[in-house]
């Protein structure tokens, strides 16, 4: 679709400097609800030409949301959106595709046994007498990537070359449809820096360009290399919209969990160096851990009688770490000791029978078993102590089930239901009696208050903190801080899958995580290096000994 | 190149014993009448072939064929050219009808085309009325069974024909081209833009199309439409695809390795016949079935290697317990 | 450790009312916290009325018969349905497990046939009462040794069920017709086939055989430990794993079983001809096993077994076929029949889900 029309120029909006470029998209106040719950309310967004735009906010503020209702996967509730002046709404995704708006993701979003220009063109190949005419898709596809300074063989399969590679690949394919406007969703979540700045290379080019492009990360040192304006969302609205350069690291962190920093809730510095004082001995330990892609180098130890938070923004690489430590994914690099001594955990099973428990993030996919009963649910982990000559004691399982529906307040209507009749806090309850009745040693919770109501949070809180004075050693990893100043005596601070910084006792305020999360372990200065190494012309050089095979 | 090394080199292993041990291995009566027999495997290979691209399956193939052949013979009354094109539109109609279950109720291809085998195998024998039927005595029909067209037989061009469009198709085609976008992962089709449907139900009806034709050549060959032949078709064809290098999951495929599939799997038996007509040993065809259960099994322990190469995740290995 | 915790503060909301979610039909329901136990009878009788379904459809084509179809009523009908389905339903019942664990497996034919042709080698050549026991046991474990080929490749290679079980369907009628070379083994063995052929008060043994291992799994099934770990292992593998289920065993298992009692079905179904003919036992078996797990009420996906249901499945696939040949309809459009059956029960599961 082509636009001829001219670009009317906006009135800027309040805290936010002059536009100096004509605006291509212009979101504004969108509202949309899901099953009467609102997910957004006076959400804006605007984003001119040739501008590389940050889109920021933690898990379920609103801008999964509204990219989706950018791109047609939604249609919005209230609100309206302007594109190249004119005002659309995009009912499918193909419109949105049409109308010149490309998005990359995260997951690539190419067809990795295809070649590279076959990915570019897959859907538009150019034919002669009916069948696809290879010659001018490779022809073409050679000189768009070469445009982007990447010399490529391209008629190799894309899977086999690296992922910031594909990135690149993908923004070919967007190019080449002739997209306005690209949206990354995250797509720098499992690149390194080398690879990150190797493709930055190519977005500045799509700026240069005259294209728009959005991009969706969590990484701030990212950010302020790419960007020249962001909008910050929070809890489905739009709490602040600027250049990078009138926002510093500080300031763009607090606006985004929405801590300023004079507020402070439920911070109890001397209970917290009592606990500590009180604390057992080393429970485990881990040292150097490191496994592709997330996590390089983490280290941090829990005692017992103490609850250690793992604070970090999403996709820093926590949830990797306590797999690793659980044993559910192989260590490539450093060690796990349990009680002092180092251990090879093969399996969750090794794990659990040494005491440790883990409850995941995502309790639909990994926590519950749908269709099963609330009791066997519950059981789950202990139902091996449970039976006799391989027969389930039906009476002592329902008697653990009683007391934990009783002793964590679980309501439902019957221990026959299916859990998924249950809300989800309720259902993470049934979760955490799981491992309770297991009677570990050791508790790894990841997220454990995510996705659940407010009473159920306040519970969930209640219970980790009487585990923990029970003699528990916890490990609790959180996105929001005040649930950890809430729970742990102290922070283990994790970013870009490295540990950065460790805050005790009265060290430890929301402030100080905050900060440490910014800016502690500062990698800028790496980025830089990076930047320097890998200029274009020596793009292959340094994909040379790749590690990535297919 | 490298992963088809295996199978070409068997192949040309078999070729090689066939001519040293066996006098009228190489001799035309026996390549014409291999070449033959064995184009009905070939068609359904080439059908299986973009099936199992796109990362289904057909298991009906054999039945479509036998109900196929019983509609040529009965249509063959009418003529020759009535015949095939009735055989070859009952097969195309199942294959649609796969094609159209699968993509709009959103069962998978295994049970749709399970039940379809069934239907077909019960439409076979309720038009042929539980017994083969012979194909009219005064029609052409037989002809494209068993005749000759430049001292080539019918059959066999017909089967050669389909592979060369099929690895046309395959490498010049949208509808090749999608089909293996689609098996490679057809979550990222989807959102590359891609009619999904479209593409399967085409290659779903290519699949029944070819195994219609299948059926025609196999009434005309042997002169009468068998409802309780094509039992195992479905098999012979997914070996030949696997054998060829074709990844069960989908997403890669080569026509031309699927026809040395078949090649391979027919030169077993055809070596097979040969062995016992020497009469030193005396292998009856039931080792056939267990030669090429061996060669599947062989091809799937190799892909399964790959695979697994491929992603290092614990919880897909599902080894350790 | 016991942990005792203040409970009167607990202020979690009781059903999803705030985040939005379909909510399966569900009744307006007291918000109580008094004990479950005794909610817990009213909602099992809710449960197992889930295969009301298939008992209904069941139900009424006994009904149908009874009015429009003469000497329905009758002990040999009885009998004679029901041996029909003796084959198809303990075939069924390691298919069901099967499925349960989210595969397949195609091969019980070619497992059937393994032991039909072992057995008679066995009681045939060996004489007195040894000869027989061995041949109950030996070809039963010839299959179960396929089981575990089949389970070790899904496991172990992460090979798609399809695929694996794939080999032996191809190979293993094979092993069994080289093994015989074909040909048919004849032969009147009371001792052998009483199996199939006794009766006991009426009833032939091979349908009391059948109920019982029916009842027996169901069992197994609702009451030990693999069976829990089946539905678990089938209903969330990850979750499963994580919670340190040894999925892989319990898949290993179940293809062992699944193969065992095909091979026991075997026995069988050569008892009943008096003859085991390697080319023909167990043909085509895994669709009508199939198609019994399907209609009986058992997702295909997995996390589910119902036992009983691939009873009630077989049975009203049997019936079905006894209805339309009892009115004339020939024994082919029955498949047909069969064939949109089974498409109709996948897509109502899928809908009903």
């Amino acid at each position: 679709m082509t636009q001829s029309g001219m670009h009317t120029p906006h009135s800027p909006q309040p805290s936010q400097s002059p536009a100096t470029r004509p605006l291509l998209l212009e979101m504004q106040d969108i509202g949309i609800s899901f099953g009467g719950v609102p997910a957004l309310r006076g959400a804006n967004l605007s984003v001119a030409a040739g501008e590389v735009h940050a889109l920021i906010g933690q898990n379920g503020a609103g801008k999964s949301t509204m990219i989706k209702i950018l791109t047609g996967a939604y249609r919005r509730g209230s609100g309206s959106v302007r594109f190249e002046g004119r005002e659309v709404d995009f009912r499918t995704p193909k419109q949105a595709r049409e109308a010149g708006i490309s998005t990359i993701y995260q997951e690539i979003n190419l067809v990795p046994f295809r070649s590279v220009a076959e990915n570019i063109f897959l859907g538009r190949e150019p034919r002669r007498f009916g069948l696809i005419d290879w010659r001018t898709v490779q022809h073409r596809a050679a000189a768009l990537l070469d445009s982007f300074g990447l010399h490529i063989d391209v008629k190799k399969p894309v899977g086999r070359y690296s992922t910031a590679i594909q990135q690149m690949v993908a923004l070919a394919r967007a190019v080449s449809s002739d997209a306005k406007m690209v949206i990354m969703d995250e797509s720098t979540s499992s690149l390194d820096e080398r690879e990150v700045e190797l493709l930055f290379t190519v977005v500045r080019k799509l700026r240069d360009d005259g294209r728009a492009v959005i991009f969706v990360s969590h990484r701030l040192d990212e950010l302020y290399a790419l960007c020249d304006r962001v909008t910050v969302m929070r809890d489905g609205q739009t709490v602040a919209q600027s250049t990078m350069a009138e926002m510093d690291k500080l300031q763009l962190v607090t606006t985004m969990l929405g801590r300023t920093l004079a507020a402070v809730v439920h911070d109890d510095p001397a209970a917290r160096e009592a606990n500590l004082a009180r604390r057992g001995k080393q429970a485990i330990a881990a040292r150097d851990l490191g496994a592709h892609p997330k996590v390089s180098d983490v280290s941090l130890e829990v005692h017992a009688g103490e609850a250690v938070g793992l604070a970090g923004l999403l996709g820093s690489g926590r949830t990797e770490t306590m797999r690793l430590m659980f044993g559910a994914d192989p260590l490539e690099r450093g060690s796990v000791s349990i009680d002092g001594a180092t251990v090879t955990l093969k399996s969750p099973q090794d794990a659990i029978a040494r005491g440790l428990a883990y409850l995941t993030e995502d309790r639909k996919a990994e926590g519950i078993v749908p269709e099963l009963s609330v009791r066997d649910n519950l059981t789950l982990v202990c139902l091996r102590t449970l039976t006799r000559n391989g027969i389930v004691d039906v009476k002592k399982q329902q008697a653990i089930v009683d007391r934990f529906i009783a002793s964590l307040g679980i309501k439902l209507r019957s221990a026959d239901q299916p859990i998924r009749e249950l809300s989800g806090g309720n259902q993470q309850k049934v979760l955490l009696a799981r491992w309770l009745a297991a009677e570990p040693s050791l508790l790894l919770l990841d997220e454990p208050t995510r996705g659940i109501d407010v009473g159920a949070k306040a519970d969930v809180a209640k219970i980790v903190r009487e585990l923990r004075d029970a003699g528990l050693a916890v490990l609790m990893s959180a996105s929001e801080l005040e649930e950890l100043t809430a729970v742990a005596d102290r922070a283990v601070v994790i970013r870009d899958g490295r540990t950065v910084a460790e805050l005790n006792g009265a060290e430890m305020s929301e402030s100080a995580i905050m900060d440490a999360i910014a800016y502690g372990g500062d990698s800028s200065s790496q980025l830089a290096e990076a930047a320097q190494s890998a200029s274009a012309a020596h793009i292959e050089d340094a994909l040379e000994g790749d590690r990535h095979g297919v | 190149m490298k992963k088809n090394l295996p199978i070409l080199l068997a192949l040309v292993a078999l070729v090689v014993l066939g001519l040293v041990r066996y006098e009228h291995f190489a001799s035309a009566y026996n390549i014409t009448s291999f070449w033959r027999y064995n184009s009905m495997f070939a068609l359904i290979s080439v059908g299986m072939a973009f099936v199992i691209i796109t990362g289904g399956i057909d298991l009906s193939v054999g039945t479509v064929a036998a109900m196929s052949s019983v509609v040529a013979a009965l249509a063959s009354a009418h003529g020759g050219w009535v015949a095939v094109v009735a055989g070859c539109a009952a097969g195309l109609a199942v294959g649609v009808l796969n094609g159209v279950i699968i993509t709009r109720l959103k069962i998978l291809p295994f049970i749709v085309t399970l039940a379809t085998s069934l239907g077909a195998h019960g439409v076979a024998l309720l038009l042929g009325k539980n017994d083969a039927v012979s194909i009219a005595s005064d029609s052409n029909f037989a002809n494209f069974g068993q005749g000759d067209l430049f001292g080539l037989p019918i059959p066999g061009i017909v089967a050669a024909l389909v592979a060369v469009a099929g690895w046309l198709a395959l490498r010049s085609t949208r509808f090749g081209r999608h089909s293996l976008a689609i098996g490679g992962s057809e979550e990222a089709a989807r959102l590359m833009g891609l009619n999904v449907d479209r593409t399967l139900v085409m290659a779903y009806a290519v699949s029944g199309l070819l195994a219609g034709m299948a059926g025609v050549i196999l009434a005309a060959q042997f002169g009468a439409g068998q409802p309780n032949e094509g039992v195992g078709w479905e098999l012979f064809a997914i070996s030949a695809v696997v054998l060829g290098g074709t990844l069960l999951t989908g997403g890669e495929g080569s026509i031309a390795m699927t026809i040395a599939g078949v090649l391979l799997l027919g030169l077993v038996f055809n070596l097979l016949n040969f062995e016992n007509g020497l009469g030193f040993i005396s292998l009856s065809a039931y080792w056939q079935s267990v030669i090429r259960g061996v060669f599947l099994l062989l091809v799937i322990v190799l892909q399964a290697r790959v695979l697994k190469q491929r992603g290092n995740k614990r919880m897909d290995a599902a080894a350790q317990s | 450790m016991v942990f005792k915790l203040d409970t009167e503060s607990m202020q979690s909301e009781p059903q999803a009312g705030q985040e939005a979610r379909p909510q399966p039909g569900s009744e307006a329901s007291p918000q109580q916290t008094s004990s479950p136990t005794s909610q817990a009878t009213g909602v099992r009788n809710w449960r197992r009325l889930a295969m009301q379904r298939e008992l209904i459809v069941l139900l009424a084509m006994v009904l149908f018969n009874l009015i429009f179809t003469p000497h329905f009523w009758s002990l040999q009908t009885f009998n004679v349905n029901l041996t029909q389905v003796v084959t198809i339903v303990i075939v069924g019942i390691g298919m069901t497990l099967v499925v349960a664990t989210g595969g397949i497996d195609l091969s019980v034919g070619a497992s059937m046939a393994i032991s039909g042709a072992l057995a008679p080698m066995l009681f045939l050549n060996i004489p007195g009462p040894g000869g027989i026991a061995l041949a109950f046991v030996l070809p039963v474990l010839a299959a179960a040794l396929c089981g575990v080929f089949n389970g070790l490749l899904v496991t172990r290679l992460a090979v798609q069920p399809i695929v694996a079980t794939l080999v032996l369907f191809i190979a293993g009628r094979g092993i069994a017709q080289v093994v015989t070379d074909g040909s048919l083994q004849a032969f009147n063995t009371p001792a052998f086939q009483w199996i199939a052929l006794g009766k006991v008060a009426g009833v032939p043994f091979q349908v009391l055989l059948m109920l019982a291992l029916v009842v027996a799994f169901a069992w197994v099934v609702r009451k030990t430990l693999f069976g829990q770990y089946l539905l678990i292992t089938g209903g969330n593998e990850k979750a499963a794993y994580l919670s340190g289920v040894p999925t892989a065993s319990v898949k290993l298992i179940a293809y062992t079983l699944c193969a065992a009692l095909a091979g026991l079905a075997g026995l069988i179904s050569i008892s009943v001809n008096s003859s085991s003919d390697a080319n023909v036992v167990g043909l085509g078996i895994e669709l009508d096993a199939i198609a019994a797990v399907a209609v009986g009420g058992t997702a295909l996906t997995g996390g589910k077994a119902f036992i009983g249901g691939t009873l009630v499945g077989a049975l009203i696939i049997q019936l079905l076929r006894y209805t339309l040949l009892a009115h004339g309809i020939p024994d082919a459009a029955a498949l047909v029949v069969k064939a949109g059956i089974i498409v109709a029960a996948v897509y109502v599961q899928r809908r009903s889900r």
